[in-house]
């Protein structure tokens, strides 16, 4: 059984983002790029199942469209403990381009199982997955907070208004991830940083392909009124506030 | 040409989402001078459905099959590509919840439709068509060309006012293909919580951090949430520590909610949690650091003891409740 995890590769999360170009753009001085947790969790989930020996699974791959830039990231999937990675060098468009570069580079791998998580956290698209799996012709289960195989079955928790359904699914599908899918992130080991450094990482390049929709610029959200401060002593007085001033309550 | 909605519905009944959905499709199709027209999958009661026209749909479609018992995001993908290509649909409107999540994307490869997810207003103009969503996580917006002949948009949860409109509707139940052998997905089991208010549904919503210091002070946040018709809800360190369930947790990796009011008790405000949480409507903290960041977010604050300001708090919404 082969896995595939997709990884993009994100500003770190307390990163305050600021815009130039005419607000076209993002500051990139100073960022810190990580992978997307989401990301990095179902690597660690994959590397879990990977070393139960009752699962049979033979490899975990990372794959990322994005350009050189990026490969400080792959190689920290690599060093996590991902068998190999694949690079389709391509600066991101919108979700379908990178959705279609991912489809049009593993559509004759044959992985079972294809891993992405619910959001990246710079775009907030929670498209990319949803995407491939249509383009893979594969089904595809989303908001899924576990993951296991059983007998060779997959079986899958998903999330759903107010609880939680498992499903059996048939592979090759897609599993869109979200919280519970592992509970810490694997850290890459000394051992793992050195091995890092001679795994394969391919890279490809991508096909022609349109997008579908253009980012055209970014704005910042408004910044908010002060806040209005309540005496600690007469709580009673937020209430008044929520019922007659903010017409809440 | 018509604006199709994708509603769903939770065992033949709608909620207040539905309803935000419709109103958002409505006023949508009035801006391009056409239909809306609100879908359903599943039986739905005469009585259900009539309330989607009351906030403007003009036609209701109701998509029946024997075979339909499961969610299958193939399947109903195909079921929705139909209905949109049969009706002309120049924009389809899904919520962005779990199920617009698993369906909006597969839609759009299906219909060559190019998607904006997560938005939370109308489109700023139409041709060319431009959206507005959250991006980086609330810390900014972007501006967004979606450039095909067809489009999809998902709604964000509680960021559109409900709208009735009191137009004359027709339902219609529409038999639709459902290929069996084509569900890859099949459900062995089923974990429900009942009477609870979802914290995705909830308009007020009480949330503690790490300043309630222990589970055992978790009884006033309970109280407070009776007392309000809310939810509760807490940060990411606390679930972490088990004092309160996982389906709790707020914030970037967790739930991200958008509640008329939001109570944070004890929370710093990191980023990351104000991800989740930072499009309420309204914020409260109550902390006892008073350069905490949850202040810059908050539009009320109490700067003082939770373990003290929160029995006074539930003392006086209870004499407010016996008036
Ligand atoms: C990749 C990543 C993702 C993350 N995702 C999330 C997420 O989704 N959600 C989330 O919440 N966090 C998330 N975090 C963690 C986040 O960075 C913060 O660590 C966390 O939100 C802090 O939780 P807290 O505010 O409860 O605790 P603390 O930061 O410890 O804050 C406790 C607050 O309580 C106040 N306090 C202390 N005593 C009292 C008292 N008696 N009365 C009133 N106030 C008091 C303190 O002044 C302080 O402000 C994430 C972190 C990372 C790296
Ligand atoms: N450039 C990319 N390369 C590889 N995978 C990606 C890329 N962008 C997004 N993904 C995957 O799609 C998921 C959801 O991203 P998004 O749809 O952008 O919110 C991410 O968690 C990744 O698994």
């Amino acid at each position: 059984m082969k896995i595939l995890v997709c990884i993009s590769h994100v500003p770190d999360t307390t990163t305050k983002v600021k815009f130039v170009d005419d607000l076209k753009k993002l500051d990139i001085t100073g960022i810190q790029w990580v992978i997307n947790p989401w990301d990095e969790l179902s690597l660690t989930r994959a590397l879990e199942l990977k070393d139960d020996p009752s699962n049979d699974i033979q490899s975990v791959t990372v794959a990322h469209v994005g350009l050189a830039g990026a490969e400080p990231t792959i190689r920290k999937a690599l060093a996590i403990g991902a068998d190999d990675a694949l690079r389709i060098n391509a600066e991101p468009r919108d979700a379908f381009y990178v959705a279609s570069q991912l489809a049009e580079a593993v559509k004759n791998e044959s992985y079972d199982l294809v891993l992405c998580g619910i959001e990246s956290s710079d775009y907030n698209g929670s498209t990319v997955g949803g995407m491939l799996a249509e383009l893979l012709g594969y089904p595809s289960v989303s908001s899924v907070s576990s993951v296991r195989i059983e007998n060779g079955r997959f079986l899958i928790t998903r999330e759903i208004d107010g609880g939680k359904e498992i499903v059996n699914v048939v592979a090759p599908l897609v599993a869109i991830v979200q919280k519970g899918i592992a509970k810490e992130p694997r850290i890459a080991a000394m051992r793992g940083i050195m091995m890092a450094r001679t795994k394969p990482l391919k890279v490809v390049e991508p096909v022609e392909m349109e997008s579908f929709t253009d980012l055209v610029s970014f704005e910042m959200p408004k910044p908010r009124a002060a806040c209005k401060f309540v005496d600690p002593e007469n709580p009673g007085q937020l209430i008044d506030l929520l019922q007659n001033e903010a017409k809440i309550i | 040409m018509s604006v199709l909605i994708f509603v769903e519905n939770w065992d033949g009944k709608f909620k207040k989402l539905s309803f935000e959905l419709v109103s958002y499709g409505a006023k949508l199709a009035e801006m391009m001078a056409t239909d809306a027209i609100a879908l359903t999958i599943g039986k739905v009661e005469n009585g259900e459905l009539a309330k989607l026209g009351r906030y403007g749909a003009s036609k209701i479609l109701v998509a029946v099959n024997e075979g339909i018992t499961t969610f299958d995001s193939m399947n109903f993908t195909t079921v929705i590509a139909g209905i949109a290509v049969q009706e002309d649909a120049k924009v389809l409107v899904l919520s962005n919840n779990n199920t617009g999540k698993a369906l909006a994307p597969r839609l759009s490869v299906r219909l060559k439709a190019g998607l904006g997810s997560g938005v939370n207003r109308l489109p700023a103009s139409l041709d060319p068509f431009m959206v507005y969503k959250k991006v980086y996580s609330g810390n900014a917006y972007a501006n967004i060309h979606i450039k095909t002949d067809v489009k999809i948009l998902t709604l964000s949860q509680n960021s559109f006012e409900l709208s009735e409109s009191g137009n004359n509707s027709t339902v219609a139940e529409v038999a639709v293909e459902w290929d069996n052998a084509g569900v890859k997905t099949k459900v062995v089991e089923v974990q429900k919580q009942e009477g609870k208010i979802l914290l995705t549904d909830a308009d007020i919503v009480i949330s503690g951090g790490r300043g309630m210091k222990s589970p055992e002070n978790w009884g006033p946040i309970v109280q407070l949430a009776e007392l309000l018709g809310a939810a509760t809800a807490c940060s990411r360190p606390v679930s972490d520590e088990g004092w309160r369930p996982h389906e709790e947790h707020t914030g970037q990796t967790g739930k991200i909610i958008a509640p008329n009011l939001y109570f944070a008790i004890g929370i710093s405000g990191a980023t990351q949690h104000l991800a989740g949480v930072s499009s309420s409507k309204f914020i409260v903290a109550i902390n006892t650091d008073k350069d905490a960041p949850i202040f810059a977010a908050a539009q009320y604050g109490i700067i003082g003891d939770a373990g003290k300001v929160l029995p006074k708090l539930v003392e006086a919404l209870q004499e407010l409740k016996g008036k």
